[in-house]
């Protein structure tokens, strides 16, 4: 079995504030293996992006790792300066954010922003690192490229300009790529475009993808396995199609049953009452409890880990051997 | 109801904010002292500059208290007609705060009504607004104030002693209501945009209604901030015209005119008539200044 | 089934010129975005239409035309049997505005920052007069507030106390204050996670069953229209391409466009279906391509495609604009 390329082992995140100390990211664990494409899926404050951030180290201060480690190849990257971090990132870890017109710079041209990003970790003289700008321009399917690479971001399109950020992202030939809802802010049609773009792109380079999105239906068809996040905590992972179609985690369950499905019509769709709990007011023993349709005493005193289910894993105390599910 | 405001005002961001700014709380210090010296001065003070009878020629040009020739009973010392510099400090920075203040609030009624309309109307009236307030800020505001008070005592040759205060607000304030009328302006372009604007427009609320009660409240942010900048910079300008002879006259002055007055003395060597109204107007519009410093960034949700 | 809202060609542009002076110096022509470009349709009482499209398509601007927030440029509307454009200006406009209310999209706009739940839905009460006395306000807020889900205590709280779910809930509530017939909802879900998203939407269907609403829900996500609507309008670039009920318009679509918008939606049940690759994005609507404005991205696109606009025509049940389906190409 290949090691993995990224561990992250019980991580936490906390964020100092006047109501005391939050915790945003609380014992998260999960492994990246090369190649594959994991998704990392949850809703509004779940602290999906706060696990993609704390892997590039983009922390927004206050924020902070407080406890446990994160692995790139073997080697411990969450302690590192900035100054390494910053090799760290682009050359081995490519990165995509949301808004594709924030993420690149509107006053200098895509040439310029490519080539920059492409010599500060390849060693490329100028024709050469332009010459590699206009083939994964073409690669990521911008026709003329050659003649468009000397344009503004702001005479791009929306999901042209998101091509150019995966061009970026996968410049200087990273092994992994974080993914930070790549397709919310474009069109339906583009998203479709640029899934498959992303998706076909970074098995043809190797890279691994750590895809984090609200979007099931993004998850369903780009990725390998999927980890559902919820209030901080990591409430089940496995493979993509087993978390689907069997979950084994109530609030994955509920999850899969309240997104309206094109292929059946349905009167109702299936609600979980309430709503996730803020970070000041986490509920003891399971993050879950108050809103589970299957809660137990224990649920509501101890935390579950993650267990072994059919298919997956998932921190439910109704896995736990023993106890009648 | 008022106490439901107070207790969220004290649970809310911005007290937290102060409680944690010493600067913040050294310069609210200070200004409230400042305030209320100038407002209680009737009582507070130890002698009262403005009553004739009440002074002493004997006592006239006395260095302060604990020099050499000083009296205890003038603890900044005395000016050339006898009377007491800290009693005088105490009435100048009541009508130096007055004169701000007031003038701040004038600006504010023009500026923010005439934003309102600016941003809520929009088109033609917008247009002309905005040019007005181009071509006012294109004036020196003190130059303006010359000119507002040349022509006031043009039209008012004998009462222009006591209209001296009105016709300083006036001054002052044609100037400034320009910041206030483009801020508010801008804040109401944005909330004017907003849904539960458009929900009022649903509704069926009419459109000076929703002007005032859901996008007044609203653009209101911004110029808190404005205002206590502004209250320091009038005091400013009113000092820097009843410098130049033309604000508060001697008979009731201001800071400004104790430090003319003082000015003649200065250099032979009785340096306390004009220093201590220089170091009390910079008190009270540094604290007034640092105050709304950090309002602006207590309100700035994005560095809470 | 009677016909509540019934909109004829409705158009809308907007003036997208530079200032004059930058006009005169560089001598650009005044320029004009045809938002809503021609829309015919109506909506039964009772029933549901949803419209679907993407960015540009124009379903925000005809949602803000139905309500009377834009004036159109061409075109009526008609609600009941009266034009909304004359009544809304006559002395009729307040009784209209009772009939008919939104809800918006973003739940942390839709509600004013400064006010108590209670003013917010306090307001159409007290603006169309229907509450005599500060007792009968309470009353009916509570009552609106239970009837979304919420309880009487929320009155007394603000906008920022709540989530954005709740916060939809109370929009929903004051949109129901006056008791209209016809609700237009600008995509009110979008906003929402999707477990949020589940419990909104089984309210808006349970209050349309109990009350009889009739709404126009626009939304750029096909399977949440798939869940709520009866009929379904899609738009492009501000004009309906096809109209048809829920059953035909997915079970068989037959504008081209409406047939890649359903293949492009990611495919949960992972079905294995082929996919036709999609080409292109929304053209810049600026400048619009000339005659059928999707032709640049059709495969099936031909000459008179490209000269000529087709008509939304009936054809076969449903109401369509393309000139293949007519002619029988596809």
């Amino acid at each position: 079995m290949t090691s993995p390329l990224l561990e992250v082992r019980n991580l936490r995140v906390e964020f100092p504030s006047r109501h005391g100390t939050l915790l945003a990211l609380d014992d998260i664990s999960f492994d990246i293996a090369p190649g594959e494409i994991l998704g990392v899926v949850g809703e509004s404050g779940a602290g999906k992006s706060l696990t993609g951030a704390a892997i590039i180290g983009l922390l927004d201060p206050p924020g902070r790792v407080a406890g446990g480690e994160i692995r790139f190849e073997g080697r411990r990257i969450d302690n590192l300066s900035y100054e390494e971090m910053r090799k760290l990132r682009g050359r081995h870890i490519g990165a995509i954010f949301q808004d594709p017109l924030t993420s690149l710079n509107p006053l200098y041209t895509v040439a310029r922003q490519l080539t920059e990003t492409i010599r500060t970790h390849l060693p490329l003289n100028a024709a050469q690192a332009r010459e590699r700008a206009i083939a994964l321009l073409q690669e990521t399917g911008i026709s003329a490229a050659a003649e468009r690479i000397d344009q503004y971001p702001h005479q791009f399109s929306g999901g042209m300009r998101q091509r150019v950020v995966i061009a970026l992202a996968l410049a200087a030939n990273p092994k992994l790529v974080v993914a930070d809802e790549p397709t919310t802010a474009l069109d339906v049609s583009v998203q479709a475009q640029i899934i498959s773009l992303l998706k076909r792109l970074c098995k043809e380079h190797g890279a691994a993808v750590m895809l984090v999105t609200h979007d099931m239906g993004v998850i369903a068809e780009t990725c390998d396995r999927v980890a559902v996040m919820y209030a901080g905590r990591l409430a089940e992972i496995g493979p993509v199609q087993a978390v689907i179609h069997k979950p084994a985690h109530p609030y994955t369950a509920g999850l899969m049953g309240a997104i309206p499905a094109m292929a059946e019509d349905r009167e109702r769709l299936l609600q979980i009452d309430g709503a996730m709990p803020r970070l000041t007011a986490i509920p003891t023993g399971c993050a879950f409890n108050p809103r589970c349709p299957r809660v137990m005493d224990r649920c509501r005193e101890e935390r579950p880990e993650l267990l072994d289910a059919s298919a997956t894993r998932a921190a439910c105390w109704l896995h736990d051997v023993g106890v009648a599910s | 109801m008022s106490s439901d405001v107070l207790v969220r005002f004290f649970g809310g961001d911005v007290w937290y904010s102060f409680r944690r700014s010493p600067l913040a709380i050294a310069s609210a210090t200070v200004a409230l002292f400042c305030v209320v010296c100038a407002v209680f001065a009737d009582w507070v003070a130890p002698h009262n500059p403005t009553d004739l009878a009440t002074l002493e020629l004997a006592d006239a040009l006395m260095p302060p208290a604990w020099l050499p020739d000083g009296k205890a009973k003038y603890l900044f010392g005395t000016d050339a007609q006898g009377r007491d510099i800290l009693s005088a400090l105490m009435y100048g920075t009541r009508i130096s705060l007055a004169v701000g203040i007031a003038s701040v609030l004038v600006s504010m009624l023009v500026g923010v009504t005439l934003g309102l309309v600016a941003g809520f109307v929009g088109g033609r009236t917008d247009a002309f607004i905005m040019r007005v307030c181009d071509v006012m800020l294109s004036f020196p505001a003190i130059l303006v104030a010359l000119l507002v008070d040349g022509v006031g005592r043009a039209l008012f040759p004998q009462a222009h002693d006591t209209l001296a205060f009105a016709v300083l607000i006036v001054a002052i304030s044609l100037t400034g209501w320009v910041q206030y009328a483009r801020t508010v302006r801008g804040s109401t372009l944005v909330e004017r945009n907003k849904e539960y604007v458009q929900a009022a427009r649903v509704i069926g609320v009419p459109s000076l209604r929703i002007m005032r009660r859901h996008v007044l409240p609203n653009a209101l942010g911004p110029v808190t901030v404005l205002a206590t900048i502004q209250v320091a910079a009038a005091i400013i300008i009113e000092a820097t015209l009843s410098f130049l002879g033309v604000g508060m006259p001697v008979t009731s002055p201001s800071l400004g005119t104790l430090i003319r007055v003082g000015n003649d003395f200065l250099l032979s060597g009785e340096w306390w008539i004009t220093i201590f109204p220089g170091v009390v107007l910079v008190m009270v519009a540094l604290s007034v200044n640092l105050l709304g410093d950090w309002l602006r960034d207590a309100l700035n949700p994005r560095l809470r | 089934m009677s016909t509540l809202v019934d909109v004829r060609d409705l158009a809308k542009g907007f003036d997208v010129s530079a200032p004059w002076l930058n006009r005169v110096i560089e001598r650009r022509p005044r320029q004009w975005v045809h938002a809503v470009d021609g829309v015919s349709f109506s909506i039964e009482r009772g029933k549901t239409l949803a419209l679907v499209g993407e960015s540009g398509c124009g379903k925000s601007t005809v949602a803000r035309l139905l309500v009377g927030l834009h004036s159109a440029s061409a075109g009526e509307v008609l609600f009941d049997g009266q034009n909304i454009a004359r009544t809304l200006v006559g002395p009729q406009a307040l009784a209209l505005r009772r009939r008919m209310q939104m809800i918006f999209q973003d739940p942390y706009a839709s509600l004013n920052p400064r006010w108590k739940v209670r003013s917010i839905i306090g307001e159409p009460l007290t603006e169309h007069g229907l509450v005599r006395s500060d007792a009968a306000l309470k009353d009916r807020v509570v009552e609106l507030l239970q009837s979304v889900g919420l309880v009487a205590a929320d009155m007394d709280k603000f906008a920022h106390q709540f989530s954005g779910g709740q916060r939809q809930r109370v929009s929903i509530a004051r949109a129901l204050a006056t008791q209209p017939e016809f609700l237009v909802c600008d995509e009110p879900t979008s906003a929402l996670d999707v477990s949020v998203q589940a419990q909104v939407l089984n309210i808006m269907k349970d209050l349309q069953r109990s009350r009889g609403l009739t709404y126009l829900f626009i939304s750029h996500n096909l399977a949440v229209v798939r869940h709520v609507s009866d009929h379904v309008g899609v738009m492009y670039l501000g004009r309906v391409v096809e109209l048809a009920d829920k059953a035909s318009l997915f079970a068989t679509p037959r504008h081209p466009y409406t047939q890649m918008l359903l293949d492009a939606i990611p495919d949960i049940a992972m079905s294995g279906r082929s996919r036709t690759p999609v080409q292109g994005e929304v053209p810049n609507p600026l400048n619009p391509p000339t005659g059928c404005s999707f032709h640049p991205r059709c495969p099936h696109a031909n000459e008179r495609c490209r000269q000529e606009r087709p008509a939304l025509l009936q054809i076969r049940g449903v109401r369509i604009a393309c000139h293949a389906v007519e002619e029988g190409r596809i």
